[in-house]
């Protein structure tokens, strides 16, 4: 990453930051949402360098978010950043144990088996109401931030910059890891199996790792929507949630891991301006903003960026 | 001289189809090995049974001793066996240097490292110098998918090279490659690999090209070796000529 890159992102970050403080708090709390969204989306992403799509992502979102909640009401742990780690790692240990199986699958069968442990992670939640309470879900209580408490009206803005933070946080991780030997490993498998196994790589190894990481991206993000939302139910794992990650994905591109963040809060202000004045089509709305993106933009909205970015570097080259 | 190849009884049948029947061979270090048959000779399955890629039916293939049946492709590449394709197996939406630097960081044991760099310092240098070697140095920033097929060839075998095997396996490494081409290449890969000394298998079609570069000669023909010697004498044989359909 060169001082440039780094230049922008850091300025970007400010951004952000300066505008939780002065946005009204109902887009401070879509903004979080998005950032949280973001996350899972950006797991998708990695598994999409990796040449598997997922439909089932959802799953990690939710046990990331269900985790955090019982730690939250049966724990009685209220520390947000312990809560995050809880989330992250509980939905990287399922990862590990699903992965065990669902990596050994390729193109329409790792989705059709990442959407069905999802949907059976979602009947799980459904009827254990004991534990979960049902399809009414759990409330969550707003967690302590560094030991202190935050208060009601504070809420969506500690949230927007708990968000904040960890975006920015797992972006820096998940560009290192995309120029890693792991990243480009990954990136190998999607391109030439075969080539990778003659390379003396394991291509289960590469597909195994991404596929944990990306779980816990999913895990952290279902926490953040925890916080935020100050609710969970097992809609959080349904197959639509996977559904809205993917397109989310395709929206933006997966060229760059800032795409999908991006997109994400993009997708959230679309979406909450389309159920505004559309409430019985935003559906329709939705669908008809992807068909242009396909039709005009099929790398994703990140092309855009790529498009503006070209001539300058053309450019300097001349200059 | 020390073996570091030994086949015995090699077999495997497609149903009706005799891909290898009994084949029996040993290859020396050192040795550079031209295989020749008509096509369905087995030649390419030949180097799927070696590389863990197809398990034979029957048969024993030992490298240095070892035995590799049952071994997968990437547990036969770890000891020390590189193999390039007659299609070229390239990462073609990465760039050639990204394809040497993958290829190296997989031959170190790092392809599960996620906090290093691929492009360390002194990979991207030793990236660049086998590249050089190849002559596809002028060609690092391009994708893969942009080359020639000479440099496409070239390429796939400078993965291969990358991971310093001690045998390397090459199927039909002039096929597809232009006629002005193909010599050029064949010039530069047995450069490259007889200075390394690595112990080389290849397959090839072109009689002009394995009579030029081969020490030894194994003919192919429906599964079995039906001969074995200098390329000098084999390759004139009149009986070998009419057994191989095609070549009189």
């Amino acid at each position: 990453m060169n001082r440039k890159t780094w230049g922008a992102a850091l300025v970007i970050l400010l951004l952000f930051a300066g505008l939780g403080a002065v946005l009204p708090s109902w887009v401070v709390f879509l903004l979080t949402l998005g950032l949280a969204k973001g996350l899972a989306v950006l797991s998708v992403v990695l598994l999409m360098r990796a040449g598997l799509v997922s439909f089932g992502q959802a799953l990690f979102y939710a046990a990331g978010a269900y985790a955090a909640g019982f730690a939250l009401r049966r724990a009685g742990i209220h520390e947000a950043f312990i809560l995050l780690a809880i989330g992250a790692l509980t939905a990287m240990g399922l990862a590990a144990l699903i992965g065990l199986i669902i990596t050994r699958y390729r193109e329409i069968f790792f989705g059709m088996l990442s959407l069905a442990f999802s949907m059976a992670f979602y009947g799980v939640l459904v009827k254990a109401y004991d534990i979960t309470g049902g399809t009414d879900g759990i409330g969550i209580p707003p967690p302590t931030v560094l030991t202190m408490p935050v208060a009601a009206g504070q809420l969506r803005l500690v949230t927007y910059y708990l968000a904040l933070g960890c975006v920015a946080v797992m972006l820096y991780l998940i560009r290192r890891y995309a120029h890693s030997p792991l990243g480009y490993a990954a990136r190998a498998v999607r391109e030439n199996e075969v080539r990778v196994a003659y390379l003396g790589g394991s291509v289960q190894r590469a597909i195994y790792l991404t596929y944990v990481l990306a779980a816990g991206l999913c895990g952290l993000g279902g926490v953040l929507v925890a916080f935020t939302v100050g609710h969970i139910d097992p809609q959080l794992s349904y197959w639509t949630t996977s559904g809205e990650f993917v397109f989310v994905a395709l929206l933006g591109g997966t060229s760059s891991v800032a795409a999908p963040l991006g997109s994400a809060v993009l997708y959230e202000l679309i979406k909450s301006y389309a159920f505004k004045y559309a409430p019985y089509t935003w559906q329709m709305v939705l669908g008809l903003i992807m068909l242009v993106i396909i039709f005009f933009l099929p790398g994703g909205l990140w092309t855009l960026v790529e498009r503006a970015q070209r001539p300058r570097q053309g450019q300097e080259v001349r200059g | 001289m020390t073996p570091i190849l030994e086949v015995e009884n090699l077999t495997m049948h497609f149903g009706m189809i005799t891909a290898a029947e009994s084949e029996n061979v040993t290859v020396y270090e050192g040795e550079f090995v031209g295989i020749v048959g008509p096509n369905g000779a087995g030649k390419t399955t030949f180097l799927n049974l070696v590389t863990g890629y197809l398990r034979p039916q029957a048969g024993r293939v030992r490298f240095r001793g070892r035995d590799l049946i049952g071994l997968h492709p990437n547990q036969v590449t770890a000891l020390g066996i590189g193999r390039s394709f007659q299609i070229p197996q390239l990462f073609a939406g990465l760039s050639v240097l990204e394809n040497v630097l993958v290829a190296l960081a997989m031959a170190d044991g790092r392809g599960g490292d996620f906090w290093r760099r691929l492009h360390e310092p002194a990979r991207v240098e030793e990236a660049q110098r086998i590249l050089a070697r190849f002559g596809l140095n002028g060609h690092a920033s391009r994708p893969a998918a942009e080359l020639p097929e000479g440099g496409r060839k070239l390429l796939d075998i400078a993965l291969a090279f990358a991971l310093k095997p001690s045998l390397l396996l090459m199927d039909e490494p002039t096929s597809g490659v232009s006629a002005a081409e193909k010599f050029a290449v064949m010039d530069t890969l047995v450069a490259v690999l007889r200075e390394s000394r690595v112990t080389t298998i290849f397959v090839e079609h072109d009689m002009e090209v394995v009579r030029r570069y081969a020490d030894r000669v194994l003919v192919l023909s429906n599964g079995q070796i039906i001969a074995d010697g200098s390329p000098a004498v084999i390759l004139e044989d009149p009986e070998i000529r009419r057994a191989v359909a095609g070549w009189g």
